[in-house]
C-alpha cells in the first residue's frame, strides 16, 4: 500500500527526516514511536503532503503511484487519511458542515454526484453512535473550544465517515481517558480490514492494547532506528528511548 | 422625430419659453453637465408635480453649496459632475440579440450562481420573448399585494399615484441637505422603488423575486421609500447577487425607511457592482446613504452583502426615535484586488429603552483596503440605551488592510455600550486541514469565510444567502495561490 524509499525531507533548510524506509502493506498496522522531535509528525505530514515540507530525497508512493507531484487533496481523495496531532479550529464551519464538504469533494473528484442528503444523515448517525459522540456536538464549530480528548475524538469520527485506505494517526491517544481511549480505538479497530492499512505514531504502549500493532518502529533523529513486533513497545515501555540512542551511535 | 402642430406648441410653451431651456425633451439622453434647467427637465420628462419639482430644486441648490466629503478611507479620482448625462430614457432596445453575443466570463460568472438562462438573458441585456410565466407570477404576485393594500411600485408612480404618502415622508428620514451624495440624489433622482405597507398588515412574502426581475437594470441614482404603518412587517431585499456592469460609474442612491409605531421592516441587500479589474481599472463608484428611522417599539434590521464596486461609501443607519424601538445592523464587506470600501453603520439613540446591534464582518485579499466605520451615539434624553458592538476583520495575505473606526457619543449615562473588535488571518494551517480532509485551496476559503460570516448570513432570507454565499466564493476566487 505505502512504500517509502529513503526518504529524506527540510523544512526551512533544516533537515528532518534523514533517510526513512518504511512499506506497509495493505491489512497492516504499524505503530512508529520515539522520542519528541524526532520526526514523526513530519514524517504524517510528508506522507499528506504538506508543501512546507520539501522532500529532498528519496520516493513516496501509495499503492504504486508516486506522491511526489500529488496535492494533498489529490492524496487525500487517493485514500490518505491524517488523524492531525492538533487539530485546528474553524470558527463558524459546523462538523456536520465540514464533513459533508469533505465527502462531496471527494466524491467530485472521482466523477461521482454529492452523496443524497438521507444517506449522509444515515452515515452521520452511524459513525456518531460509533464513537458515542453527541448529536449536539456536531453542530458546534468545528474543534473551537473543543477540549482536548473531545478534538482527538472528533478526527477519528471524521476517519470513520471518510472510510480511507491510510490512516495515520499522530497521538491520538494524548489527551484522551481511558474510556475515550477505549472508544475510539474501537472506532479505529472497525476500520480494520484487509484493504486498509493504518500507522498509528504514539508515545505510549497503552494505545497499542487496544489497537494491536503488526510492527513497530521506533524513529529517532529522522530515520528508523529499530523495527520489531509488537514486543518492542514494551521493551520501550520498560526501557525508555535511550538504550536506542546509544546503540545507534554505536 | 416629427411633432404634431399641437405638440410642438406645447412644448415650446412648457420648456423654452418657462425656462429659457432648449434641451429637445424627446431625446433619449440629457447632454452632460448637471443645472437648474436639467432638474427641472428631468422632472418635467417624469410629468412630476409642481411640488415635486420644487424639491428637486431645493436640493440641487443646497448641493451646489456642498463639498464632496474627504473623511472617507478611500481615494479614488473624482467625478466631474458635469461630464455625466442625468438623464437617459429607460434603454428598451436589447444590447444582444442572443447569449452567445455575451462576455463568456460574465455567463460563467452567472453559471456558478446557479442563475437560470431566461435571467441570465435579462441580467445581460439579452432580447427575452415575453416569457409568460414570470409575466404570470409577477402579476399574481401583485393581486396578492394589491388585496391586503400594499403599495409596491416604482417611486415616478407613487409620485403619480401617492402624491399624498410620497409628499409626507420623501426627505423625512434623509433630508435633502443630508449630504453631498444625498443632495445630488433629491436633485436628480430617475428611479426607484416605493412601498407601503398599511397599519396591521404582515406583507406575506419576501419582496424579492418580482424585486430581482424587475430592477435587473438599476438605475445610477436610485431612490427608494420604504413606509411601514403601524403594527406592520416588511421583508424587502434589493440587489442581485448577479455582477452588474455598468456604463455608469458613479452611483449614488438615497434608502429611506419608515417604521412607525410597532411596525417592524427587515432590509437584506446584495450588491455586486463590477469592482473593477484585476488592476483595479474601471468599476463603479458606489455612494449610498440608507436610513431608517423607528417610531415607538418599532425595529428595523439592516443585513447587507457588499461584494462589489470598486469605491464604496455606505452608512446604513437607524435613528431610534420612539421609546423601545430597535435598529440593528448586520453587515458582511468583502473587498479584494484594488477594491476599497468604507461601510458601517450609525446608530442614533433618542427615545427610551432603545437597543442597537451591530455585526460587521470584513473580509480583505489581494491589495484593497476594507474599513468598519461605526457611530453610535446616545442623546441626553435616551434613558437606559444599549448597544452591543462586534467588528471582525478577516484578511487573507499581507498586502491587503482592515480598519476599525468605532465612534462613541454617549451623552446619557445609563447607556450601556459594549464594543468587540477581532482580526484574524486564514491560517495555512487551516487551509492544510482542509485539503487534507479532500477540500481543496479555493473550497476551503469558501469554507472558512462562510464560517466567519455565517452570523451575518443566517440573518437573511434562506434563498438569497445561498446566493450570497456562492458569490462570497465567487468574489474571492483566485486571492489565494
Ligand atoms: N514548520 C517547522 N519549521 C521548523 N521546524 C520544524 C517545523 N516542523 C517541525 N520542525 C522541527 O522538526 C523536528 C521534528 O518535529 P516533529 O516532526 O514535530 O517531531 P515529533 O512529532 O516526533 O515530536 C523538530 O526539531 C521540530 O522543531
Ligand atoms: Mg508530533
Amino acid at each position: 500500500m505505502l512504500q517509502i524509499n529513503d526518504l529524506h525531507a527540510s523544512v526551512e533548510g533544516k533537515k528532518i527526516l534523514k533517510g526513512i524506509n518504511l512499506e506497509v502493506k495493505a491489512g497492516e498496522v504499524h505503530a512508529i514511536m520515539g522520542p519528541n522531535g524526532s520526526g514523526k509528525s513530519t514524517l504524517a505530514s510528508v506522507i499528506a503532503g504538506k508543501e512546507e515540507f520539501e522532500v529532498k530525497k528519496g520516493s513516496l508512493a501509495l499503492e504504486g503511484e508516486d506522491l511526489e507531484d500529488l496535492s494533498p487533496e489529490e492524496r487525500a481523495h487517493m485514500g490518505v487519511f491524517l488523524s492531525f496531532q492538533y487539530p485546528v479550529e474553524i470558527p463558524g464551519v459546523s462538523v456536520t458542515n465540514f464533513m459533508k464538504t469533505a465527502i462531496n469533494e471527494s466524491r467530485k473528484a472521482k466523477g461521482l454526484e454529492d452523496m443524497p442528503a438521507n444517506q449522509m444523515l444515515k452515515l452521520i448517525r452511524e459513525k456518531s453512535e460509533l464513537l458515542e459522540i453527541d448529536r449536539k456536538f456536531l453542530s458546534r464549530s468545528l474543534n473551537e473550544g473543543f477540549s482536548g480528548g473531545e478534538k482527538k475524538r472528533n478526527e477519528i469520527f471524521q476517519m470513520a465517515m471518510l472510510e480511507p485506505k491510510l490512516a495515520i494517526l499522530d497521538e491520538t491517544d494524548s489527551g484522551l481517558d481511558i474510556d475515550a481511549l477505549r472508544i475510539v480505538a474501537n472506532g479505529v479497530n472497525k476500520l480494520r480490514g484487509k484493504d486498509n492499512a493504518i500507522i498509528v505514531i504514539t508515545h505510549y504502549q497503552r494505545l497499542l492494547e487496544y489497537i494491536v500493532p503488526d510492527f513497530v518502529h521506533v524513529l529517532h533523529d529522522g530515520k528508523i532506528v529499530k523495527s520489531g513486533s509488537k514486543n518492542l513497545a514494551l521493551e520501550l515501555e520498560e526501557k525508555g528511548y535511550d538504550w536506542l540512542k546509544q546503540e545507534t551511535v554505536v | 422625430m416629427a411633432y404634431t402642430e399641437e405638440e410642438l406648441k406645447k412644448e415650446l410653451e412648457t420648456k423654452e419659453y418657462e425656462y429659457g431651456f432648449y434641451t429637445d425633451i424627446e431625446s433619449e439622453t440629457f447632454p452632460k453637465g448637471l443645472s437648474e434647467e436639467i432638474v427641472i427637465a428631468i422632472s418635467k420628462k417624469k410629468e412630476e408635480p409642481e411640488w415635486m419639482t420644487e424639491w428637486r430644486l431645493e436640493a440641487f441648490r443646497v448641493w451646489q453649496q456642498m463639498e464632496e466629503p474627504e473623511w472617507a478611507n478611500v481615494t479614488y479620482k473624482k467625478p466631474d459632475f458635469q461630464d455625466i448625462s442625468y438623464y437617459s430614457a429607460p434603454n428598451k432596445k436589447p444590447k444582444y440579440e442572443s447569449l452567445d453575443e455575451v462576455d463568456p466570463e460574465l455567463l460563467a460568472t452567472f453559471e456558478k450562481l446557479g442563475i437560470s438562462l431566461e435571467e441570465q438573458k435579462k441580467l445581460a441585456g439579452v432580447a427575452v420573448d415575453i416569457v409568460m410565466d414570470s409575466v404570470s407570477v409577477a402579476t399574481t404576485f401583485k393581486k396578492t399585494l394589491a388585496e391586503k393594500g400594499i403599495i409596491f411600485c416604482s417611486i415616478s408612480e407613487a409620485i403619480q399615484e401617492h402624491p399624498e404618502l410620497v409628499k409626507k415622508y420623501i426627505g423625512s428620514v434623509v433630508p435633502q441637505k443630508d449630504n453631498f451624495y444625498a443632495a445630488l440624489n433629491s436633485a436628480v433622482f430617475s428611479d426607484g422603488s416605493f412601498c407601503y405597507i398599511p397599519k396591521g398588515v404582515r406583507c406575506p412574502m419576501e419582496l424579492s423575486t418580482y424585486f430581482r426581475i424587475n430592477q435587473a437594470g438599476t438605475g445610477q441614482f436610485e431612490r427608494t421609500l420604504v413606509i411601514a404603518d403601524e403594527g406592520s412587517y416588511v421583508s424587502y431585499l434589493e440587489g442581485c447577487t448577479a455582477p452588474s456592469r455598468d456604463e455608469n460609474q458613479l452611483h449614488a442612491a438615497v434608502v429611506e425607511l419608515i417604521a412607525l409605531d410597532d411596525a417592524e421592516i427587515k432590509y437584506s441587500t446584495v450588491q455586486n457592482w463590477f469592482p473593477g479589474d484585476k488592476e483595479g481599472k474601471g468599476g463603479v463608484f458606489n455612494f449610498v446613504t440608507k436610513r431608517g428611522l423607528c417610531e415607538k417599539n418599532a425595529k428595523i434590521s439592516w443585513t447587507q452583502v457588499e461584494t462589489g464596486s470598486a469605491v464604496t461609501w455606505k452608512y446604513p443607519s437607524c435613528v431610534l426615535k420612539g421609546d423601545n424601538s430597535i435598529g440593528e445592523f448586520y453587515s458582511i464587506a468583502v473587498t479584494n484586488n484594488f477594491q476599497q470600501a468604507d461601510t458601517g453603520t450609525k446608530m442614533v439613540h433618542l427615545g427610551k429603552n432603545t437597543k442597537s446591534t451591530i455585526i460587521s464582518k470584513g473580509i480583505s485579499a489581494g491589495q484593497s483596503q476594507n474599513s468598519y466605520r461605526g457611530l453610535v451615539q446616545v442623546n441626553s434624553r435616551a434613558e437606559n440605551a444599549r448597544n452591543f458592538s462586534q467588528c471582525d476583520s478577516l484578511l487573507m495575505g499581507n498586502r491587503c488592510g482592515a480598519h476599525t473606526f468605532p465612534y462613541i457619543e454617549a451623552k446619557n449615562k445609563t447607556a450601556q455600550i459594549e464594543h468587540e473588535a477581532t482580526t484574524s488571518k486564514i491560517g495555512e494551517d487551516q487551509i492544510f486541514y482542509c485539503n487534507q480532509r479532500g477540500i481543496d485551496t479555493e473550497k476551503a476559503i469558501a469554507l472558512i469565510v462562510n464560517g466567519f460570516s455565517k452570523e451575518v448570513l443566517n440573518k437573511l432570507p434562506m434563498e438569497f444567502a445561498v446566493e450570497a454565499q456562492k458569490l462570497l466564493e465567487i468574489s474571492l476566487e483566485g486571492s489565494v495561490g
